[in-house]
């Protein structure tokens, strides 16, 4: 995930705090991240048992302002914007024309005429062009807020009693999917009840120079309960047991949202046309060629991004994210494979190094916090 | 005859001498670098191997890294206590997480390889 790429790469405003942590950075998505501060595994347990703290800074904010906001969303992506109750999120893809993932997305309703729409770093100029681009001819404007934007995350069981001390926003007011507006330590916030772990937890976006602030004031706020800084490598292992999905591994522009077990977020009956409408129609009559299956390799090796998956007439898919799940202390993965293969209690087989490891399909996802 | 001094190898990698057969393992520097450490695979017993050949993996929760045989030589024995406690290579690189033991085939590649200052030069300057 690292990249080679000759352009600088950009600094969160918490890129000090990071080094003065100690944290592995790396280039991720033209940004520079922390990957590790403690180590994978212990900031992984902590955000299952505790909570963890992470810096999302490079996440893109667009915020998308009008009369007609709503019906430009659901022209735009594939879900109803306009079907959200004001405070409320939900999941949503940007499709190209041919129903291709051009990115993943988060919607979240602030008003009755204004939307927060949260795209990934790599991703957030390619979707603030396109959403720019889809906007014109509505009563609506972007405001691409990506780089004058902090965006702090608590993650885990603990998450909101660390929290809620610090903020106006009544948290047990706040349900999975919420966002409220009010100061988190005194700093104007959006403070949402989203994340990308499987655990509860928050988002708080704040205005840019205020970043560490928010941050070191959850840090001091937590410390005693085991709040711990926990980098992109945590997330991504939370993520995966979680069965969420990542941008440039489960999802690209050449899969659809069918394929990858999204389809429920296409609304295809939604009022008025969207970008890719007639060939996610079509995909969702005929069927997929292949499906996004979760996979626990029973025998000895780790499946990873890209190694083949058999069956037991040849390759039938190829893993795209694979990992020693920290929590199960067994191997995981997602890949895609031929759907005659998506029952759980299919035993398939990861191409490890030449040798076939067998492996089994099991229902995502992988981890269900206890609620 | 005690055991010779450690030498190491651009791959972090460490050998050990004791007469001609040579413990190998990986360096703190690597297993720092690594991380927590999941995943060993390590060659059988009779396998002859190349210097510079690929000889195992060993795997963190990110990612999967090459093994290099810093001498040439015969596998006489692998850690198999690293199949069910892999993190022995991070909590003790240097001893409990050895992974291999060669018998030399060409002593002499030993003393080609970095001593403790030419190593501790190797990962500072980076």
């Amino acid at each position: 995930m690292t990249e080679a790429d000759d352009q600088p790469l950009h600094e969160t405003a918490l890129v000090d705090i990071h080094r003065s942590l100690d944290a592995r950075l790396i280039g991720f998505a033209g940004w520079l991240m922390p990957v590790q501060y403690a180590g994978i595994v212990d900031e992984h347990r902590a955000v299952r048992e505790r909570a963890g703290l992470f810096d999302l800074s490079h996440m893109g904010e667009l915020f998308v302002d009008g009369p007609a906001a709503g019906d430009a969303l659901a022209a735009a992506l594939v879900s109803d914007p306009r079907t959200l109750a004001i405070g409320r999120a939900h999941y949503s893809m940007m499709c190209a024309e041919d129903g291709g993932i051009i990115d993943d997305l988060i919607v979240y309703r602030l008003a009755e005429d204004r939307f927060l729409v949260v795209a990934n770093a790599g991703n957030t100029p390619l979707v603030s062009d396109a959403l720019a681009d889809r906007l014109g001819g509505w009563k609506a404007v972007l405001d691409d807020r990506s780089m004058v934007t902090s965006l702090v995350a608590i993650q885990g069981p603990l998450a909101a009693a660390v929290l809620q001390p610090l903020t106006t926003v009544n948290l047990s007011g706040l349900r999975y999917y919420a966002i409220g507006e009010g100061t988190v330590a005194g700093i104007p916030a959006l403070v949402a009840r989203t994340g990308y772990t499987g655990e509860d937890g928050f988002e708080v976006f704040v205005e840019w120079r205020r970043g560490p602030d928010i941050w070191s004031a959850l840090m001091a706020a937590g410390v005693d309960a085991g709040v711990i800084p926990c980098g992109l490598g945590a997330r991504d292992t939370l993520r995966l047991e979680a069965g969420m999905p990542l941008y440039g591994n489960e999802l690209d522009r050449t899969t659809n949202p069918f394929e990858a077990g999204l389809g429920r977020v296409v609304k295809l009956n939604k009022p008025g046309p969207f970008v890719g409408r007639e060939a996610l129609a079509r995909v969702a009559e005929r069927g997929v060629s292949r499906r996004l299956v979760g996979l626990v390799v029973t025998g000895r090796g780790i499946a990873r991004h890209g190694y083949p998956v058999r069956d037991a007439a040849g390759v039938t898919g190829v893993v795209t994210s694979g990992t020693q799940s920290p929590t199960l202390g067994r191997p995981i993965a997602m890949a895609y494979v031929h759907p005659k293969h998506e029952e759980p209690g299919t035993i398939l087989a990861v191409e490890v190094r030449d040798q076939a490891v067998p492996a089994e399909v099991v229902a995502l996802p992988f981890y269900r916090r206890a609620r | 005859m005690a055991p010779s001094e450690r030498r190491y190898t651009k791959d972090h990698e460490w050998v050990q001498l004791d007469g001609d057969i040579a413990t190998v393992g990986i360096t703190v520097y690597a297993s720092g670098q690594l991380g927590d450490v999941v995943f060993v695979e390590l060659p059988s017993p009779g396998r002859v191997l190349a210097q510079h050949a690929t000889f195992g993996v060993v795997e963190s929760v990110k990612a999967v890294s090459d093994l290099f045989a810093p001498v040439a030589g015969e596998v006489v024995e692998s850690n198999g206590a690293l199949t069910g406690e892999p993190e022995l290579a991070n909590r003790d690189p240097y001893g409990a997480g050895w992974l291999i033991r060669l018998r030399m085939t060409n002593p002499g590649e030993f003393d080609g390889l970095l001593d403790e200052a030419a190593y501790e030069t190797l990962t500072t300057a980076g």
